[in-house]
């Protein structure tokens, strides 16, 4: 079965670790894997993505719209920008917290995501739509380096990866540096360890 | 044989030491540099590898070595083969004795490129076989076997990703280092009948490689690689028989497409553009109608195709750019892919969910990092010429965004080293203009010292500024000349870029901290009224490769709330947090240039406190 995923941000949130946890645990279970990233001048403050893609007989790494079967949103106003990714019944993960553009003091922009976080909650079905508060959780945590793994945990606990916490958790310890190792296994975990908090971090709105 | 999850060009790199590659040499640029990462990271004693100073070093290092018969690869962008044409084009007479893999990475869109420009007609113009893999996987074997058509054909070969598969990942089977092949060049061998290039040799040499070019299209035709995928399903059974022909990442989206149907055209995949595999094409086109050339840049498919049924007085209709069923710009995403095949195939294109008014998300145009010396150079430069008559000549580097409001320092930008020459032009037809070239270091180095040299000689006007940060930044911080480091890891000599301008002339030539705002514009000003040529070196290191300091703070009672720091620097460190100017922990570097400008001393913090 294979299955298609959007990771959407902005330069510098951690997309492409997320994408390689995500990668790495397939590989671990024997299934095949193409990504395509952004690299290069965009990483400046841009908005950045990951076509990422699990499973055999794959040509190419790229995605048509309709295609995804989870869009994992770094940023709310990015997970617009990659909705047109989301297939019928698909499944977005995302941060509420609205990254500033680098240009928004200059150009007099208001942008602070709500906008964005009031379409999603228009156009997709409250059992499909994960908000996690970022920020807060960040601020739990005490790193603001994490809010990658927090997001992956949220994905991975819809089930919508086809991958267990543990599998990811294996990956972590051979791909993460030692000495940020266990605040990234907390950060995984966090919804994990929040049963209230997944609640109170990931609404589930009806 | 082992699995890994590798980026394309990291496939490349792999794929060229599993054949045994002895030199590489390259210059920076996106999409191809970490190809050559790849290979400084992962290469034994015996691989010696260097980013040379431009595409065109980098290309006669590398044939030197495949002269002394070693196994080369060379690795540049695709406006670097503009640069390294002119040994290119000789080349091809004089050949090469170990093979020589000339890698060019092409950037449809463009993403981060100037041109769209296709290095398959550079394979035409240069009669050099080319190769052009699918997917990351081929490309990790595609190159092996590029190594090893060289060496038997004795010409150098081109093998062209574009950005889809340089930065791509895949899951891919590569060999274990055991598994490799070792390669040693025997050494170079006087003959100067082979290795001087005379025209009594070009003569001989043009008619060997047409020659051989009309039998490689033979030898291709048999090539596994070039193939064709059988029609699926009841695809031949209208009145209309039709088949694809794709290359490249174009390709395998069609591919991909292609497999979610019952039924299917049948599909040529060229992966040799050059010399085209003519007997293959030639029974894939036996019995269709009509044929759709999916590809990007240039038609080079199409062109192919409509010679050989002009040749062979075949009824088939080739469609594709030059029939107006493609686009001729831009890269070939998924959808639009999709939709060409709709198109041909009479298909409805499968609704997409029905998403409503979708709000805009922000736009977020890449910016000059916080901290960056650049913006403290172009800040000066403007300070000190303001109500002048000015042209600033930009160049190719991070220092492009300069051009990006509120500094709007950047009035040309064409190619590497361009700036100079073009300011020394706009002068001449306006002599009371200020002339100024902005040039990064590795830039300098690349390709600018002729044109400085030139403006010596020609007597010119011109104030050069040198963006010195110590790096080649804008494709992720490579070392160069000046740096005193190479890809070896050895220490060398720094090139000292001042005694390279004062040895070509200039006396006029001085080196300050842009980061130290008053020193900055007075060293702008006494260059400007300088007559002839003058320098200055703007020297600070990139704001990404030194630890950023403390962040600075705005002191809310001291603040007069003018907002000069937002609208003269556009630093994306400071922000307005309902509106008030505020200073944004996150993004602020430390670097203490807004602190400078305040008009209320209202800024404070920051690196040197």
């Amino acid at each position: 079965m294979n299955k298609n995923i959007v990771l959407c941000g902005v330069g510098g949130q951690g997309t492409v670790l997320a994408s390689r946890l995500i990668a790495a645990a397939a590989m671990e279970k024997g299934l095949k894997v193409m990504s395509a990233e952004t690299i290069g001048m965009a990483q400046r403050g841009g908005n950045v993505f990951s076509n990422l893609r699990i499973g055999e007989n794959l040509k190419a790494p790229l995605l048509s719209s309709g295609q995804a079967d989870l869009i994992l949103g770094f940023e709310p106003g990015e997970t617009v920008r990659m909705l047109h990714y989301l297939k019928k019944d698909g499944i977005v993960v995302t941060n509420t917290r609205a990254v500033k553009p680098t240009t928004a003091t200059l150009t007099g922009s208001d942008y602070d995501g709500s906008d964005m976080v009031a379409y999603l909650k228009k156009q997709i079905s409250p059992e499909r739509l994960f908000l996690v508060d970022g920020e807060q959780a960040l601020r739990d945590l005490g790193s603001p380096r994490v809010l990658n793994v927090v997001l992956l945990g949220a994905a991975v606990r819809t089930g919508v990866l086809g991958l267990k916490a543990e599998d990811i958790e294996k990956v972590m310890e051979s791909m993460i540096r030692p000495q940020f190792l266990e605040l990234n296994r907390k950060a995984f975990l966090f919804f994990n360890h929040n049963h209230l908090g997944f609640y109170r971090y990931a609404a589930i709105f009806s | 044989m082992h699995r890994e999850f590798l980026m394309g060009n990291a496939a490349i790199a792999m794929g060229a030491l599993a054949a045994g590659v002895e030199l590489t040499s390259g210059y920076p640029g996106t999409p191809s540099t970490e190809t050559l990462e790849t290979i400084a990271k992962n290469r034994g004693p015996d691989t010696y590898v260097e980013w040379s100073v431009n595409e065109k070093a980098a290309m006669e290092v590398a044939a030197g070595a495949a002269y002394a018969g070693a196994r080369t690869l060379v690795t540049m962008k695709q406006v670097g083969l503009n640069v390294a044409s002119d040994p290119l084009m000789s080349l091809e007479y004089v050949g090469i004795k170990g093979g020589m893999v000339v890698l060019v990475a092409d950037d449809p869109g463009p993403i981060s490129s100037q041109t769209e420009q296709d290095t398959r007609h550079y394979a035409s113009f240069s009669k050099l076989p080319c190769f052009d893999p699918t997917s990351v996987q081929e490309a990790y074997e595609m190159i092996q076997e590029a190594f090893d058509f060289s060496e038997r054909y004795g010409t150098p070969v081109f093998f062209r990703p574009t950005t889809r598969i340089c930065h791509a990942y895949a899951s891919i089977d590569v060999l274990d280092p055991d598994q490799y092949r070792k390669h040693r060049a025997e050494g170079f061998v006087k003959d100067s009948r082979r290795w001087v290039i005379f025209p009594r040799l070009s003569y001989a040499a043009h008619q060997k490689i047409e020659k051989r070019n009309a039998e490689l299209k033979d030898v291709f035709s048999e090539y596994g690689r070039n193939e064709i995928f059988p029609a699926r399903g009841d695809a031949e059974a209208g009145p209309v028989r039709r088949g694809i022909a794709a290359g490249g990442i174009s390709c395998a989206l069609v591919r991909d497409i292609l497999e979610e149907k019952e039924t299917a055209p049948t599909l040529l995949k060229v992966a040799t553009p050059y010399p085209f595999p003519e007997r293959l094409a030639l029974q894939f086109l036996e019995g269709l109608d009509e044929v759709l050339c999916i590809e990007e840049l240039d038609p080079v498919i199409e062109e192919e195709l409509i010679q050989i049924t002009g040749k062979y007085q075949l009824s088939v209709r080739i469609l594709g750019r030059l029939s107006e069923d493609t686009q001729v710009a831009g890269e070939n995403t998924p959808d639009r892919v999709r939709g060409y095949l709709d198109h041909f195939m009479g298909r409805e294109r499968e609704a997409l969910p029905d998403r409503g008014e979708i709000p805009a998300p922000p736009v977020r145009p890449p910016v000059l990092c916080a901290g960056c010396p650049h913006r403290s150079s172009f800040y000066a430069v403007k300070k000190a010429m303001k109500g002048k008559k000015t042209i600033f000549c930009g160049d190719i580097g991070c220092y492009t965004l300069g051009n990006a409001m509120p500094l709007d320092m950047v009035d040309t930008c064409l190619c590497m080293g361009a700036g100079i020459g073009i300011a020394q032009g706009v002068y001449r037809m306006e002599p009371d203009t200020t002339a100024f070239a902005f040039v990064g270091d590795s830039t300098f180095f690349a390709s600018a010292i002729t044109g400085i040299i030139n403006a010596v000689y020609n007597q010119a006007e011109l104030t050069v500024v040198i963006l010195d940060n110590s790096t080649t930044a804008m494709t992720g911080h490579q070392p160069h000349p000046g740096t005193g480091k190479t890809m070896m890891g050895d220490v060398a000599a720094a090139v000292d870029i001042a005694a390279i301008l004062r040895g070509i002339g200039l006396t006029f030539v001085e080196t300050v901290d842009p980061m130290k705002l008053d020193q900055a514009v007075d060293a702008v000003k006494r260059a400007a009224a300088e007559k002839g040529v003058k320098a200055i070196i703007f020297k600070s290191p990139c704001a990404a490769i030194i630890k950023p300091g403390k962040p600075l703070e705005i002191d809310p009672e001291k603040c007069i709330g003018c907002r000069k720091c937002i609208k003269e620097i556009g630093c994306p460190g400071i922000v307005l947090e309902n509106g008030k100017v505020c200073i944004d922990p996150a993004q602020c570097a430390g670097c203490g240039f807004c602190a400078q400008l305040c008009p209320a001393g209202a800024i404070g913090g920051g690196r040197d406190e």
